[in-house]
């Protein structure tokens, strides 16, 4: 297991590493002088002059790559163009922001998921299933923020019980917090939810005509502990698809905050692109991927954990 | 009375190309202590016959007939509640593949103790001490070790002696054996058998073992029926299958019929994909084996042979019985 | 045998998986698939849903008029005889947009997924078939750009290149590009060991015969089953860009767009939202429908 944890590590700190060097790259495939990219729009002299030391332009490639490396390690993202405040200092504010809308959505997408597929799987075949199965179709095929729009048409301009947009900290406002996190969540959850239903499903319908569920109920095990036999050998799918679709969901969190005018992470770097602000994208899309890679090795982990043959491997015989 | 009767027993399955009857009018009785052998080719319908008796067969696509009775009890007419009390505590099963058949994210430990506490209602703490008393029972060594190990753990002769653990751990009082040992090393086959020869003489459990290989049945069964496309077309004492076999299809087993013929049906195992090609889904009134059969004449064709008694509990379904290689033609 | 959870095997069942009933002649095989696919209702309906949006999509302009033409005097009309779907802010059909937009939606679609494959099918079957210092490298280029959530990619992609339905495409493609890649060598990899092949390479024939005559055939089922799966995921990944204003710039009618400008007269006019959602869902629905009827039918091993 340890073996395992050092070496699934060091191949996500390899992908690190190409990763930021296509970050890296990308500022620079811009035409143009990239002190004059990072200084945003009519900056004077002395800033494109303070960037240009600052960053090692005039360095050759690899070193300006080290410098960017070391730059980051410090800290130092740059300067936003638009309004002068470190990148780092953006991104800190933002982050919490959209952690608290992605952890909120796939607790939603696991309960309706994974309970979800649990029914349709042990009733195969019967109209929970196909409820079930139907409404998982329909989830995957409708995208966020259509769901978003008729979200707020429904709960906010109908019915007026939600606020359509608007975000208040969890720290000034709990409760307020919540009351306006719900539809973001449970829009970015719905699709979740389809996802994991329809892996839970099948899943766990593979197991359930494995031998050893078989062999349960010759114990004369009841149905419900022959169904929590295969779902324990499930349960390492529902984890693999979680980690599958992460990329989806941080793509949702970008759509649903930009509907919901929620200031994180996605608002954040769609914002940038659109007033050209290279210093918050290139660092948002540093700081998305580093999450993204680190996630996935936790992900890979917790999978390993789950697999009795995998944590052992190497401990014994 | 019998411990437990079978009588008429009929399988069909609904399958995409038609109804298959695995199953036809299967009869026998199994006595306490007793070691019964279920003998045929792949696909004759003797897993199928074991696994129809707890109920095991499942699905909205089979239709039982026939009757199954453990001490006078019909089966069939038990609620699923009351049939999971006899499961794994009246009649219990060890199946063909010790690979799968145990759940690889529990311990064994815990999965021979799950029988206990389902049915003894012990305690976790005293289910693992009897898991370690069965794991000794059936000749796994350092058993107090053996009993926190997962299934990839161990073996497939180990993985067999645990699923017969699980088997024997409420002390049945019948035991399905299916192809034991099909899928473990020659040199391990022999210690299973043992295992499960001592519980029967120990704790007097009887056996249904199902096996398509003769050498397995000469060593440990009292009794044998021959199976030949879900039907009985032998049943015999040991001694009398092996001295005196009468249907030509066993014959063709033991390996008197010419080398053929033995090729098609003797020890060659065909090989076993569920569900591809049309299986047999008439019952046409005529001999099934006539078509390989060196004796066959007009009359295996026009009516299907009755099963008669050729001597006390020998009971042969043939028109030609003997137990002559060629001739009778 | 003797899963009692499955039909028994009967003996004879045997040439059921033996390798000439994988190869039936052709024209029996095509058959066989047809009405193995013809037979599961959902697929039919997918396939329906998936003409009419490509009917829509070739005929739209001759049907549904000109999407840009504006109509200031009948500015966020309900449905009528004249609008079947109404007008929007601007007084242009809501028709016709929608007409409009199943053409850029499906253009989108189909190019990205056509672009990927065009790359990574000979780039997947080569690391495949080759194995050797060529896979790593290429599996290891596939996990960095697997590092990339699509839509930070395609939002990095939109800052460098600029927003446009090209650049929309080219980054759905390499979004795509990963998947293909992966199935492309899991079907090479797998194939090399069978026999007909063996053959084939102790015969001498040329590697790219090999793989062209070969490998590239019988890769083609699983392949085809991707691409159903992959053109309603770039379909929604359009739709999504151009929502952020990421991707096709207005006045171009694109599903997206049309989404972005419904929003700030929700309250007003829902149904402006209504009918582009309605028609993304549709098509990717269809889409998702006729890629589970072809998986079942194309590729049963890889299961649901």
């Amino acid at each position: 297991m340890g073996q395992f944890i050092l070496r699934r590590s060091l191949a996500s700190l390899i992908v690190l590493f190409l990763a930021s060097i296509m970050v890296f790259l990308g500022i620079r495939a811009l035409p143009g002088d990239p002190a004059l990219v990072l200084a945003g729009e009519s900056p004077d002299a002395a800033t494109i002059a303070a960037i240009r030391e600052q960053f090692g332009l005039d360095a050759p490639l690899p070193v300006q790559y080290a410098n960017y490396v070391a730059q980051t390690f410090q800290g130092n993202l740059g300067i936003s163009t638009k309004d002068r405040i470190p990148v780092a200092d953006i991104l800190v504010e933002r982050l919490p922001v959209t952690l608290e809308l992605t952890s909120l959505a796939i607790l939603v997408g696991l309960a309706i998921g994974v309970s979800a597929g649990i029914a349709s799987a042990v009733r195969r075949g019967r109209s929970t299933d196909y409820v079930a199965t139907g409404l998982g179709l329909f989830g995957l095929s409708v995208p966020h923020f259509w769901l978003g729009l008729i979200a707020i048409l429904v709960f906010a301009v109908k019915l007026r019980v939600l606020p359509a947009s608007g975000f208040v900290g969890l720290g000034e406002d709990p409760v307020e917090n919540v009351r306006r996190m719900v539809l973001p969540a449970l829009v970015l959850g719905t699709g979740l939810s389809a996802v994991i239903m329809r892996q839970t499903r099948s899943a766990l319908l593979g197991q359930l005509s494995a031998d050893y569920v078989r062999t349960a109920r010759s114990k004369g095990l009841s149905r419900s502990r022959e169904i929590r036999h295969g779902l324990r050998n499930s349960l390492t799918t529902v984890v693999t698809v979680l980690g599958l679709q992460l990329g989806a969901l941080i793509s949702g969190a970008v759509v649903t905050e930009q509907i919901f005018v929620i200031p994180g992470f996605g608002k954040l770097t769609v914002d940038a692109v659109l007033s050209r602000n290279y210093p918050v994208i290139q660092g948002a899309v540093l700081v998305t991927v580093t999450g993204y890679v680190v996630v996935n090795l936790l992900v890979d982990i917790t999978y390993a954990y789950l697999n009795p043959r995998l944590r052992l491997s190497g401990a014994s015989e | 009375m019998s411990l437990l009767e079978v009588e008429h027993l009929r399988v069909e399955f609904a399958t995409e190309d038609g109804a298959v009857i695995a199953v036809k009018d299967v009869s026998f009785t199994l006595e306490a202590g007793e070691i019964l052998a279920l003998v045929g080719e792949s696909g004759c319908g003797k897993s199928v016959t074991a696994m129809s008796i707890p109920r095991l067969l499942s699905g909205d696509d089979l239709t039982l007939g026939g009757s199954v009775r453990l001490n006078g009890v019909d089966l069939a007419a038990l609620s699923e509640r009351q049939m999971q009390e006899i499961r794994g505590k009246e009649i219990s099963v060890v199946f063909q593949e010790p690979m799968t058949s145990l759940n690889p994210a529990y311990t064994v430990g815990h999965q021979i103790g799950e029988v206990l506490r389902r049915h003894e209602g012990l305690s976790r703490r005293q289910a693992t001490a009897r898991a370690i008393d069965l794991l000794e029972l059936v000749g796994i060594p350092d058993p107090r070790r053996r009993v926190q190990s997962f299934p990839h753990q161990l073996s497939g002769g180990m993985r067999q002696r645990v699923m017969i653990a699980i088997a024997v751990a409420c002390q049945p009082k019948v035991l399905l054996a299916d192809e034991p040992t099909t899928a473990l090393d020659v040199t391990v086959q022999a210690g299973v058998l043992d295992v499960i020869q001592n519980l029967r003489d120990s704790l007097g459990t009887a056996v249904i073992l199902i096996t398509h290989d003769l050498g397995v049945v000469a060593d440990v069964a009292d009794r044998v029926v021959v199976m030949y496309s879900g039907r009985r077309v032998e049943q015999a004492p040991v001694q009398a299958i092996f001295s005196r076999p009468q249907h030509p299809y066993t014959v063709g087993l033991l390996g008197a019929l010419p080398a053929r013929a033995v090729t098609q049906g003797g020890r060659r195992r065909l090989t076993e994909i569920p569900g591809m090609v049309p299986p047999p889904t008439s019952d046409p009134d005529e001999c099934q084996f006539h078509s390989r059969c060196p004796r066959a004449t007009s009359a295996c064709t026009l009516e299907r042979p009755p099963l008669g008694e050729v001597a006390d509990g020998h009971l042969v379904a043939c028109y030609h019985p003997g137990p002559g290689g060629h001739s009778a033609r | 045998m003797s899963n009692p959870f499955n039909p028994p095997t009967i003996a004879g069942a045997a040439e059921a998986g033996s390798p000439e009933a994988a190869v039936l002649e052709p024209a029996r095989r095509w058959r066989r698939l047809r009405q193995r696919f013809l037979r599961r209702r959902m697929a039919i309906i997918g396939l329906a849903f998936v003409l009419l949006f490509l009917l829509l999509a070739l005929m739209g302009p001759l049907v549904a008029g000109d999407p840009s033409e504006q109509h200031f005097d009948a500015v966020l009309q309900g449905p009528s005889f004249a609008h079947p779907m109404g007008t929007d802010d601007l007084g242009r059909d809501v028709f016709a947009r929608i007409a409009g937009g199943a053409r850029v939606s499906l253009l989108a679609g189909v190019c990205s997924t056509a672009l990927a494959m065009l790359v990574g099918v000979p780039v997947g079957l080569v690391a495949g078939f080759y194995r050797g210092w060529v896979d790593p490298i290429i599996m290891r280029l596939n996990d960095v750009m697997l590092a990339f959530p699509f839509l930070i990619f395609a939002v990095g992609l939109a800052a460098i290149l600029g927003a446009s339905l090209r650049n929309v495409i080219i980054a759905l493609a390499v979004a795509q590009f990963p998947a293909v890649l992966r199935i492309a060598r899991g079907e090479a990899l797998m194939l090399r060991e069978q026999d007909f092949l063996a053959g084939a390479i102790a015969d001498g024939t040329r590697d790219a015969a090999i793989i062209a005559r070969y490998v590239l055939p019988n890769s083609l089922n699983a392949l085809i089953v991707q691409a159903t799966v992959a053109i309603p995921a770039a379909i929604i990944g359009e739709a999504t860009l151009s929502f952020l204003g990421l991707g096709v710039q207005p006045p171009t009618p694109s599903w997206g767009v049309m989404l972005t400008h419904a929003q700030p007269y929700l309250a007003q006019a829902p149904l402006l939202a209504l009918f582009p959602g309605l028609a993304i869902a549709l098509v990717t629905l269809g889409f998702n429908l006729l890629g589970d009827g072809l998986r079942d039918v194309l590729d049963p091993r890889s299961g649901r």
